[in-house]
């Protein structure tokens, strides 16, 4: 197992180097650079500020520069926040989307998984339909309608909760959360339904209950064993995707995490924050996919790693 | 000895209760990109800097031009030398004096090539400036600013430019504590390093949450400012902005939606302020294209098809001011207009037609033009009216491109356009900050590509002008000249929006937007 790890982690360095090579040349492709404005400066001001940020060095150059730096943890300054590195930026910025992700995830495994199980149990019954058309508004109302919403009645409206900002300890986090989690909990009970359904059918599971084992103990030590599975291979990319920020619902209520820096640092062709934060998310996905493997190993009987 | 704790408990208490902190928050748009005075460029920046640091002069209440630090100035005769005596009561949050050492150091600072300043052209009307900062001159002691003594600081221009005092108002032209920078180099703005000279001193920066000031008791006014504590919060989303405001998070707001303003002035009529604004939204029309080059019927005949009130009371729905000149209302200048203005509009209408007949055109031959804008709902709409109007009376065809903002620079500056949508705000309120920009020889930064020699001659003249009077008669002549050639479609001057709750006092509508937290107050 800790050798298969190992193997893992060294594989992933050629991908994190094609993602590397290629969002560095990517944004560098597109027209315009960090330095336009809408108050065009004169030629010789935008020389000092090339200079200072090295970018009046040919290509190659730039990005032999940026890949030493990295290889020792410098991402370099951002290009917009010029009074802070990337780095710093993501530091400051990871731990509130990753409270905010995490909460999220808890929250939508907490009822998607018993929802989904309910419906499944309940198959064509009017428990079903009623989680499942549920499940089916949660999916279809997006997070920017639904979010404003929220804040309009509990933040606006009845004074329960902040409309916005970080500062307020839990309370900051209910709406957000909430909003975020809303469509996963859809997801994670469709899928759950559907798994479950599967499973209940195969054959290990009829033999189960031949048996005579009583459906308490099959539905724990057996179905949602194998009903999980794919719940949980969904759960490693989904899981990267909301902690490395939901932009949308970052930008809704003002959160101070690292959501926003995907668009607007491409936005603002902040070339070294669109570096760090594709860097950060690539890592993050490889390790998330690592992660789920290794836990397939435990959980599924037909995996195992030598 | 005993005594002390209980005296200590005492004067705790009494403070406590005699003094409970007020605190204002104010929605400030942008996340400040930096908050180096020499390196910043937005308007976000800008507010917080103002309440931090203080320059030579500084804003009243009502954004008019007041003695800072330094408390009187002489001006010689030929208008090139400025003698700044400061104040002996002017000290950085440490207690240490500021010195005339602080601001030589400071533009210095701000013109080095090092520091690589997107500001630093606004300095250059200094002496040796512009040298010093295209790294043609490398000795920092060939700009004009010399501290004669600590007291006493005296600025050398290179030609008499009436502008100067207004623009040392601008944060690139604030002190920066030398003895801070030299010590800890660009970390000089990180809270536990910084020395402010201003009414409040940065307490805590949290990056996209809040910018937290605390009042600066050393500062000068220290006894009139009122609000101990000002929070700066970043509200990109002008829409949480407001639902902020009405939940009562926030007590100043950077802007209204323009699509919530006819709710906002219906629901919160004692918060809704707005004032003009010193800036322009215009069409500029690319005169290196075939059809405009050599061709000022066409392009008189595109400004006079528009019908600016229906734009700016259908459309825009922002209170913007309809446009027929350039220059905004800005002090010590009439504002010009297009001679047209005074017809009403269905004269204007046939004069548009015919002039449109004479350039060569018509219903058979239509004209066919692309506008060009960077993508937002706002100019999405004016686009769409705008060539709707060019349809109906003239029946030119228009077609729409939007760009995404770097896009859409990229395409101006390499003039991949026929008409683009632009905006221009004044850096100082002076007809100079806008017609400077249509000079021959400024580069991008004139967006149609103009040039006229006549209009550079009444420029030139305004520059080296030392009477006020004369000087303002050129520019209104050159701004007459630059409204005959009709490089650009003005369409309307900007107005500043914000909900202010009727808590605050202290707050001044004025033509810079320009509202220190100093001379606020809780009602």
């Amino acid at each position: 197992m800790f050798r298969y790890i190992i193997r893992r982690l060294f594989g992933a360095l050629p991908t994190l180097l094609v993602i590397i090579t290629l969002a560095f040349f990517l944004i560098r492709l597109a027209p315009g650079g960090p330095f336009d404005s809408e108050r065009q400066v004169p030629a010789e001001i935008t020389a000092n500020l090339e200079r200072a940020y090295h970018l009046d060095q040919p290509l190659p150059v730039q990005y032999g520069y940026y890949l030493w730096n990295m290889v020792q943890g410098d991402f370099g300054p951002s290009f917009k926040y010029k009074d802070h590195s990337v780095s710093e930026l993501i530091a400051q910025g990871f731990p509130v989307s990753l409270q905010l992700g995490l909460s999220a995830m808890l929250l939508a495994l907490l009822i998607g998984i018993p929802a989904g199980m309910l419906a499944a149990l309940k198959q064509n019954q009017p428990l079903d339909h009623a989680v499942m058309a549920l499940a089916m508004t949660g999916i279809t109302i997006p997070n920017f309608v639904m979010a404003p919403l929220l804040a309009l009645v509990f933040g606006v409206f009845l004074h329960w909760l902040p409309v916005a900002g970080w500062n307020d300890g839990w309370k900051s986090a209910v709406l957000p959360v909430i909003a975020l989690a809303l469509p996963q909990i859809a997801y994670a009970a469709r899928m759950m339904r559907a798994s479950m359904l599967e499973t209940l059918g195969s054959p290990h599971i009829r033999t189960a209950f031949a048996k005579g084992l009583p459906l308490r103990l099959v539905l724990w030590r057996h179905v949602l064993k194998g009903a999980l599975l794919p719940v949980i291979s969904w759960l490693g990319p989904a899981t990267a995707a909301i902690i490395t920020g939901s932009v949308v619902i970052e930008q809704i209520f003002s959160i101070p995490g690292i959501g926003r820096h995907f668009v607007q640092g491409a936005l603002n062709r902040d070339y070294t924050l669109v570096m760090g934060v594709v860097v950060f998310y690539g890592a993050l996905i490889i390790l998330m996919n690592l992660l789920v493997d290794v836990i397939y190993g435990l959980v599924d009987p037909r995996v195992r790693y030598e | 000895m005993r005594k002390l704790p209980l005296l200590l408990l005492s004067l705790c208490l009494t403070t406590s209760f005699a003094h409970a902190e007020s605190v204002i928050k104010r929605g400030n748009g942008a996340e400040p990109e930096t908050l180096d005075i020499h390196k910043s460029t937005g308007v976000s920046e800008a507010n917080i800097e103002r309440d931090m640091l203080e320059g030579l002069v500084t804003e009243g209440v009502d954004g008019k031009l007041q003695p800072g630090v330094a408390e009187k100035w002489e001006i010689s005769d030929d208008g090139l030398s400025y003698t700044f005596h400061l104040r002996s009561d002017s000290k950085w949050s440490d207690g240490s004096p500021v010195t005339a050492g602080d601001f030589v150091y400071a533009y210095r600072r701000a013109l080095s090539p090092e520091t690589a300043s997107d500001y630093a052209f606004i300095l250059w009307p200094i002496a040796g400036a512009e040298a010093f900062s295209k790294g043609e001159q490398k000795d920092p002691a060939s700009v004009g600013v010399k501290a004669i003594d600590p007291q006493t600081l005296e600025i050398t221009l290179k030609a008499p430019t009436p502008y100067f005092l207004g623009m040392l108002m601008h944060h690139m032209a604030f002190p920066v504590p030398q003895k801070v920078v030299e010590k800890v180099g660009n970390d000089w703005i990180k809270p536990e390093n910084m020395l402010c000279n201003g009414a409040y001193c940065l307490s805590e920066w949290k990056p996209q949450s809040h910018v937290k000031l605390a009042k600066n008791p050393n500062y000068r006014r220290a006894a009139e400012v009122k609000i101990d504590t000002v929070y700066y919060i970043p509200t990109e989303d002008q829409n949480t902005e407001l639902k902020r405001f009405r939940a009562g998070e926030l007590d100043i707001t950077y802007d209204v939606p323009a699509d919530q303003i006819k709710n906002v002035q219906q629901d919160l009529p004692d918060a809704f302020r707005s004032t003009s604004y010193i800036g322009t939204y215009y069409y500029a029309l690319n005169l290196q294209n075939p059809a405009f080059k050599e061709n000022p019927k066409l392009r008189r005949a595109l400004t006079l098809a528009l019908d600016r009130d229906i734009l700016t009371e259908k459309i825009t729905q922002s209170g913007e001011i309809p446009a027929w000149g350039w220059v905004p209302a800005v002090d010590d200048y009439s504002q010009q207009a297009i001679e047209e203005k005074s017809l009403d509009k269905a004269a204007r209408t046939d004069l548009a037609k015919q002039l449109y007949t004479e350039s060569g055109y018509g219903a058979d031959k239509p004209l066919e033009l692309e506008i060009l804008y960077n993508t937002s709902d706002n100019n999405k709409k004016l686009a769409i009216a705008v060539a709707a109007m060019w349809k109906q009376v003239l029946g030119v065809k228009t077609s729409l491109r939007n760009e995404e903002w770097k896009v859409y620079l990229d395409s101006r500056n390499q003039k991949q356009y026929q008409v683009v949508r632009s905006g221009w705000i004044g850096d100082y309120n002076d007809a100079y900050s806008f017609l400077s920009i249509f000079k021959s020889d400024v580069g991008e930064i004139n967006t149609p590509g103009y040039q006229n020699p006549e209009f550079d001659r009444l420029m030139k003249e305004a520059e080296t002008q030392s009477d006020p009077k004369l000087r303002r008669e050129a520019m209104e002549q050159a701004e007459r000249v630059l409204l005959a050639d009709m490089p650009i479609v003005p369409i309307y001057h900007y107005t500043t929006q914000h909900l202010v709750s009727p808590r605050i006092s202290g707050w001044e509508d004025n033509v810079m937007d320009v509202h220190q937290t100093q001379y606020m107050g809780l009602k």
